[in-house]
């Protein structure tokens, strides 16, 4: 699947037949492979329970690999602390009450650039951008626990933004987000991707996919079953369906149309409107 | 005599001057299925805390008007008699599980053993809360060692364990895969359908909504702003997304090919109903 990507480009994350088993003995990782390149939005999908945030764990160092290989910006993640990968890949929880610790909003978010020793202005200044880019500048003096939950994960991608990482994993940011929060998040994903850094995102929401992403991964129990450019994934009921998910319900009515041969890369509202119109 | 009557509720957090439920009156029927939509902070988890009298014994602040679940009033009445009736399953999974279960299994038997349900009945509702929330086979894990999307569903079997005659379900869906999203809302439709129980679910999942509901409340800013049928609301696309609800995906197309003059029926909820107008408009 690495030929979506330039051949000869060298992934920012290269994972071999990585093994993972949780000290309860439990084998969650059973042989991953897996290159990630600089500026591509990759949306891992997948069950409850498949492994999906086991796996992104491995790539700042939060869980070292049992068996096999994490290579990040070329470092062994076994080899390094998480402190010195966060520089290269920032993490934003599945649940925002893991990571927030702060009494206000531009400490909260200030901590992570201070840790990582950036300069005093580099830290205003990517405070500033950060908490601007999810929409929460204006409450800067806030507590976090005076946020409402959908305002703690954009806080939370605020945080992560701000050490300007080349890669940034968000773990189903989607929860909790209404209508405007929904519409945040692909604002933030396209801005971070234009300027050329690479976004996991880990989501249920298969309309943000769609919406989003330009590839998509499939897990399935430990393993990785899918791999290929958004719309033949999203499309692909059998595979999907063979990992407990579901197309959304646009390209099931794209599929529905396809015997009058209404494309399948159609896989969000505009595009099948736009198509539609078009006739 | 509706099972649930609220009038003329306001209420503000401890601490807090600003009211965040602002006059709030409306009659819940028994054995009906309420969906409850609107845009983060519009109150509908305070409003759900309402109705089991966590708020206001629990939580404190200032509440006033009323709140009668089947007859009790639930600022007269204690959490323990309101829990019988009404069972809530919480936005925050974590926020549900009682810490003190070592295993699935203590988990879900942790509420029954307080209520003094028998022994032998007590493992067969274990067994069947986790068949229902497709979390057999897990018994002896830790809560603690589950992802995010298995402690929502033990969290929901807690519950459904106890079998209260209403259902809140605050965003329940939240960390489900899509497949968990329908499993767990078919559990609860059937609940409704087949057992009567009345549900109230507090989620913008438009698309389950609309499958499963036969009312749609709107809160925005501490009020009701709107009471009606999923098709009634559902299809008012503008309304929708002023208000910060999700619109289904096949209501969102209609209304933008009607934008192109391309749409001249009332607009669909389901593919099937879509598929149908678009055969006729584009591919006769
Ligand atoms: N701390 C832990 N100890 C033991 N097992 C765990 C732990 N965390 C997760 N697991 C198990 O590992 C599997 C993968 O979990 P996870 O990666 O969180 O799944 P996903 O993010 O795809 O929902 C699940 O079956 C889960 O129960
Ligand atoms: N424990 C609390 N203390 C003070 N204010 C709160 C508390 N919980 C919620 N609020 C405030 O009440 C309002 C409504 O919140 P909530 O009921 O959670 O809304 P929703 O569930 O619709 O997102 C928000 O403005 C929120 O900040
Ligand atoms: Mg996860
Ligand atoms: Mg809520």
């Amino acid at each position: 699947m690495d030929q979506i990507k330039n051949e000869k480009e060298e992934p920012i994350i290269k994972i071999r037949d990585l093994h993972f088993s949780y000290p309860s003995g439990y084998e969650a990782l059973k042989g991953i492979n897996l290159n990630i390149f600089k500026g591509e939005v990759l949306a891992i999908i997948g069950r409850n329970g498949a492994g999906k945030t086991t796996l992104v764990k491995h790539f700042n160092g939060l869980l070292k690999a049992t068996s096999g290989e994490v290579l990040v910006n070329g470092l062994n993640a076994k080899e390094h602390a998480v402190s010195r990968l966060a520089k290269i890949v920032g993490y934003v929880f599945q649940n925002p009450a893991d990571q927030i610790f702060s009494s206000n909003l531009w400490d909260e978010v200030a901590f992570g650039p201070k840790n990582l020793r950036f300069s005093k202005e580099e830290i205003d200044s990517n405070v500033e951008n950060s908490l601007k880019m999810v929409g929460l500048l204006n409450k800067k003096d806030t507590h976090p626990y005076d946020l409402i939950f959908s305002e703690r994960k954009l806080l939370c991608i605020a945080s992560v933004l701000a050490m300007d990482p080349q890669v940034i994993i968000i773990d189903e940011p989607e929860t909790g987000q209404d209508y405007w929060g929904i519409k945040k998040l692909i604002e933030i994903i396209k801005e971070y991707e234009s300027i050329q850094r690479s976004i996991v995102l880990i989501s249920h929401n298969l309309a943000l996919v769609a919406e989003c992403a330009e590839r998509v991964i499939v897990m399935n129990d430990g393993k990785i079953v899918g791999d290929t450019f958004t719309p033949d994934i999203l499309s692909n009921i059998e595979m999907l369906s063979k990992a407990r998910l579901k197309p959304p319900q646009i390209i099931r009515l794209t599929l529905g149309l396809s015997k009058w041969n209404v494309p399948k890369e159609l896989i969000t509202v505009r595009k099948l409107a736009k198509y539609l119109s078009g006739l | 005599m509706s099972l649930i009557e609220i009038s003329d509720l306001y209420y503000s957090y401890p601490g807090f001057e600003a009211k965040v439920l602002k006059g709030i009156t409306v009659n819940i029927d028994k054995g009906s299925f309420t969906g409850i939509v609107g845009p983060c902070g519009a109150g509908k988890t305070t409003f759900s805390l309402t109705l089991n009298g966590l708020i206001p014994h629990l939580i404190g602040g200032k509440m006033t008007g009323s709140v009668v679940v089947d007859g009790l009033n639930t600022m007269e009445h204690p959490i323990a008699d309101l829990s019988l009736k009404i069972g809530m399953i919480f936005q925050d999974p974590r926020a549900q599980l009682s810490g003190s279960g070592l295993t699935v299994e203590e988990e879900v038997a942790f509420g029954l053993q307080n209520l003094g349900v028998p022994r032998e009945e007590i493992l067969e509702r274990i067994s069947k809360a986790l068949i229902d929330v497709g979390l057999s086979g897990f018994e002896e894990r830790s809560p603690f060692e589950l992802s995010g999307g298995e402690q929502q569903r033990l969290a929901i079997a807690t519950v459904l364990a106890m079998e209260p005659d209403i259902f809140i379900l605050d965003e329940p869906f939240a960390q489900l895969d899509p497949m968990g999203v329908e499993e767990v809302a078919s559990i609860v439709g059937e609940l409704n359908k087949k057992f009567g129980k009345t549900v109230i679910l507090v989620e913008n999942n438009t698309e389950i909504l609309a499958n499963f509901a036969d009312r749609i409340l709107v809160m925005e800013a501490g009020k009701i702003v709107a009471d009606g049928s999923p098709r009634e609301i559902f299809t008012d696309i503008e309304y929708l997304e002023n208000t910060g609800v999700i619109p289904l995906q096949v209501t969102e197309l209609a209304h933008l090919l009607k934008k192109e003059g391309k749409w001249d029926k009332e607009y669909p909820l389901t593919e099937d109903e879509a598929l149908k107008e678009i055969k006729r408009i584009f591919f006769w």
